[in-house]
C-alpha cells in the first residue's frame, strides 16, 4: 500500500490483444499482487489460470436454493390439501406423493434458478453503477474491442513508481492512472 | 484491433471435417462486428418497413384487447364453445403459443450444452421470442377461466373463501410449470444480454440513453472475476433450464393426457408434444429470421449454415412428429379399445377430417423438402416451409383438442364445433401482441449476442494459426488445476 497519492485509485494499462492480456496476467499473478483485475468484453480461454481465481462456490449456493425449493414445493402442497383444508378429491389420499412431483420439481427449478441468478449478481457486488474505471475515457472500449488490467492502489505490493514501470513492463498499448 | 480474420470463403455450407466451419464471415473484427450491431439499436430512425410493420401489429393487438373486453363483459358465449365441445381455440392457442417458446430455450439452455457454437448468432433473438410466445400463451388461460376475476385463484395465495388450490389436478401443475418457465427464461434471457447492454451503453451519446442503458447493465465493467461467477451461472441455468423446457410442453400434455377421453388419455403425449414444440419453435425462429437477417444486413452474422442447421432440426423433430401420429394410430388399432379405434378413424375420416389432413400434410409431408440441399440453403424457399409448418401445428393442437371433445362416449352428445369471429379475432390480434414485442425488441435491444459471437470469432494469433480465443462458456477448463486453485 502506497500512501503517497491518496486520490489514487489504481493503474490502468490497455492491450489490444488477448494474447497479450493473458501473458500479462500471468506476470501480475507471478509478481503476488492481490488486489488487481482484468477487463475483457468477452470471456477469455485461459485467464482463470492466468490470473489464478479459484473456482466460485455458487454452485453450492445454488445447491441450497434447489433443496429449499424442493422443501417448500412438499411443505406447500401437503400443508394446504392434506392439513389445512382436507380436499378429497376422487377418493384420491390426500397427500401422495407421485401427484406432486410436478410442482415440487417446478418449484426445485425454480429456486435454484433465482438462486443463481441472485447468487451471481450479489457476489459479483452488482448493481454497482459507479466505478472509478469508468472515468477512463479509453476504458469505455472494454466492452467492444480492447483488454484491460487495473492494478489497485491499496494492494500491499502498490507503490506508485515501481508499479507504473512494472506497468510499462507488460506489454500493454496504453498506461494510465485512475483517480478514485 | 490488429486482430483481423482471414477472408473466409462465402459458402460455409460445406461442411470441412479438417476445420471448424466458420460461424461468422465477412471478413469482421472485433470492432467492426461490435459497430455493426450496435448500429441496429442505435439508429435514430428505423427504416419505414419498420413504422408499417409496427403500426399494423399494434393495430392488431388493440383488436385482441376488444375482443378480450367483449369477452368479459359478456361473457364465453361470445366463444364458440358448446356442449360438448368445452375447451376450444383458448386452449388450442395457449398450447400453440407455449409450444413456439420452446424453440428459444433449445437454442440457448440444450445447443449449450452439446456446445453448439452455431447457436451465438440465433440465441438472443430466439430467447426474446421465447419470453414474447409465453406472453402470447399467457393470455389464453387468463381469459378462458370464465370469471377472469378470481383468475388468482390459481395460485396459492390466501383467499376469502380460506380454500387453496387442488395440487392433483393438472391444470395447476400447469400453472407452476408456465410461470417457472417464464421465470427461468426472463432471467437467462437478462443475464446472457448485460454485457451487450454495457456495450450499448459505452457507445451511448445522449444522456438519457446512458442512464437507461447504465442502469439495466448495472455497472457490468468486463471484470474477469465476474465473468468467471457469470459463465457458472450461465451453464447452471442452462442445466436447469434444460430439463425445464422438456418439462413444461410434458406438463401441458398431462392437461390433456390425464384426462379418460379417447385421443387424449395416451402416454406417447409428453415427447410427442415436446417435439412437436420443438419443430414449431424453430419454424417461427426462421419465420423471424429470415427477414429480420436481411432487412437489417446480418447475413455475415446469421450464416445460411444457420439457416441450414435449424432447417435440418425442423426435419428431425418433424419426422419424430409424423413418427408419433402413426404410433398413435398403430396403438389405436392394437390397443383393441373401441373407442380409441374410433376416435381416430374419426379423426382422419370424420367430420374434421379437413384439419386432419392440413395438419399431416404441413407437419409430415413439408418439412420432407428440406432433404433437399438446394431448399435447405435458399432463405425463402426454406420461408414458404416455415409457414406452412406455423399452419401445420396450429392444426395439430386443434384437431387433439377438438376431435375429442366433439364426438366422444356417447353419440347422442356429440357436436359439431366451429369458431365464433370472437375466437378468430382474438388469436389474430395474439399474433399482433407478438410481432409488436419482436418489433420493438429488434429496434431497441441487442438482437445478437455480442460478447457470445466474439467468443467463437477467430481472432489473428500472435504466432501460429488464427483460432477462437474467446472461452465459450467454460472451455476454460482445460488449464491445469494446479494454476486454476492458486491463489
Amino acid at each position: 500500500m502506497d500512501t503517497s497519492a491518496p486520490n489514487l485509485y489504481g493503474i490502468l494499462i490497455e492491450f489490444d490483444h488477448p494474447e497479450r492480456l493473458v501473458n500479462a496476467c500471468r506476470k501480475v499473478r507471478d509478481a503476488g499482487f492481490k488486489r488487481w483485475d482484468a477487463h475483457t468484453p468477452f470471456p477469455i480461454h485461459g485467464m482463470d489460470g492466468a490470473m489464478g481465481i479459484r473456482v466460485t462456490r455458487l454452485p453450492f449456493l445454488i445447491l441450497g436454493g434447489g433443496l429449499t425449493g424442493l422443501a417448500a414445493a412438499l411443505l406447500m402442497q401437503w400443508w394446504m390439501n392434506a392439513v389445512d383444508y382436507p380436499f378429497l378429491i376422487s377418493g384420491k389420499p390426500l397427500f401422495g406423493l407421485p401427484a406432486n412431483i410436478p410442482v415440487v420439481f417446478e418449484l426445485t427449478v425454480l429456486f435454484a434458478a433465482l438462486t443463481t441468478f441472485f447468487g451471481m449478481w450479489g457476489r459479483n457486488g452488482m448493481p454497482h453503477l459507479y466505478h472509478p474505471v469508468f472515468k477512463s475515457e479509453r476504458f469505455r472500449r472494454v466492452t467492444a474491442d480492447r483488454f484491460f488490467i487495473v492494478l489497485e492502489a491499496r494492494d500491499p505490493l502498490f507503490q506508485l513508481s515501481k508499479t507504473q514501470e512494472f506497468a510499462a513492463s507488460l506489454g500493454g498499448v496504453a498506461v494510465e492512472l485512475l483517480e478514485d | 484491433m490488429d486482430a483481423t480474420r482471414a477472408m473466409e470463403p462465402l459458402d460455409n455450407t460445406l461442411e470441412d471435417p479438417t476445420r471448424p466451419t466458420p460461424l461468422v464471415l465477412g471478413g469482421h473484427t472485433l470492432t467492426s462486428l461490435t459497430d455493426k450491431i450496435c448500429a441496429i439499436a442505435e439508429k435514430p430512425r428505423p427504416p419505414r418497413a419498420w413504422y408499417i410493420a409496427i403500426t399494423a401489429s399494434s393495430s392488431l393487438t388493440l383488436v385482441m384487447f376488444a375482443m378480450i373486453g367483449y369477452l368479459i363483459t359478456t361473457g364465453v358465449g361470445v366463444w364458440g364453445l358448446n356442449n360438448p365441445v368445452g375447451w376450444g381455440w383458448a386452449i388450442v392457442n395457449f398450447v400453440f403459443w407455449v409450444g413456439i417458446g420452446h424453440a428459444g430455450t433449445l437454442i440457448s439452455a440444450i445447443l449449450f450444452l452439446l456446445r453448439q457454437k452455431w447457436r451465438t448468432s440465433i440465441n438472443r433473438f430466439a430467447e426474446a421470442m421465447t419470453i414474447f410466445a409465453v406472453i402470447c400463451a399467457g393470455i389464453f388461460p387468463g381469459i378462458h377461466v370464465g370469471r377472469v376475476w378470481v383468475v388468482a385463484w390459481i395460485f396459492p395465495i390466501p383467499n376469502y373463501e380460506s380454500m387453496w388450490p387442488n395440487f392433483r389436478s393438472p391444470l395447476l401443475w400447469d400453472v407452476f410449470a408456465v410461470g417457472t418457465y417464464a421465470t427461468v427464461s426472463l432471467l437467462f434471457w437478462y443475464t446472457g444480454m448485460v454485457p451487450d447492454l454495457a456495450t450499448l451503453r459505452d457507445r451511448a451519446t445522449t444522456k438519457v440513453r446512458a442512464i437507461v442503458l447504465g442502469v439495466l447493465a448495472l455497472g457490468w465493467r468486463g471484470s474477469h472475476r465476474h465473468w468467471h461467477r457469470y459463465e457458472w451461472a450461465y451453464l447452471i441455468l442452462a442445466g436447469l433450464a434444460t430439463p425445464l423446457v422438456l418439462s413444461v410442453h410434458s406438463v401441458v400434455s398431462f392437461d390433456f393426457a390425464t384426462a379418460q377421453l379417447p385421443g387424449w388419455h395416451t402416454t406417447i403425449f409428453p415427447p410427442y408434444f415436446v417435439a412437436g414444440a420443438i419443430f414449431s419453435g424453430f419454424a417461427m425462429v426462421g419465420t423471424l429470421i429470415v427477414p429480420i437477417r436481411k432487412w437489417f444486413n446480418l447475413e455475415d452474422i446469421i450464416t445460411l449454415h444457420h439457416l441450414e442447421n435449424i432447417n435440418k432440426v425442423i426435419l428431425a423433430t418433424g419426422t419424430m412428429v409424423g413418427f408419433a401420429y402413426s404410433t398413435e394410430f398403430f396403438i389405436a388399432w392394437y390397443s383393441g379399445n373401441p373407442n380409441e379405434s374410433f376416435t381416430f378413424v374419426n379423426r382422419a375420416f370424420g367430420p374434421y377430417a379437413w384439419a386432419y389432413w392440413t395438419m399431416v400434410s404441413c407437419n409430415v409431408i413439408v418439412p420432407q423438402f428440406f432433404w433437399s440441399k438446394k431448399i435447405r440453403t435458399t432463405p425463402w424457399m426454406a420461408w414458404i416451409l416455415y409457414i406452412f409448418v406455423n399452419i401445420g401445428m396450429w392444426f395439430e393442437r386443434f384437431v387433439i383438442t377438438v376431435t375429442s371433445l366433439s364426438r366422444d362416449f356417447l353419440p347422442s352428445s356429440w357436436a359439431y364445433y366451429s369458431p365464433t369471429f370472437v375466437d378468430v379475432l382474438t388469436f389474430v390480434g395474439s399474433f399482433g401482441l407478438f410481432f409488436t414485442l419482436v418489433l420493438l425488441f429488434v429496434r431497441f435491444g441487442p438482437i445478437i449476442a455480442m460478447a457470445e459471437v466474439k467468443t467463437v470469432m477467430p481472432v489473428a494469433a500472435l504466432e501460429g494459426e488464427s483460432k477462437p480465443i474467446g472461452d465459450y462458456h467454460g472451455d476454460m477448463h482445460d488449464e491445469p488445476r494446479h494454476l486454476r486453485e492458486k491463489e
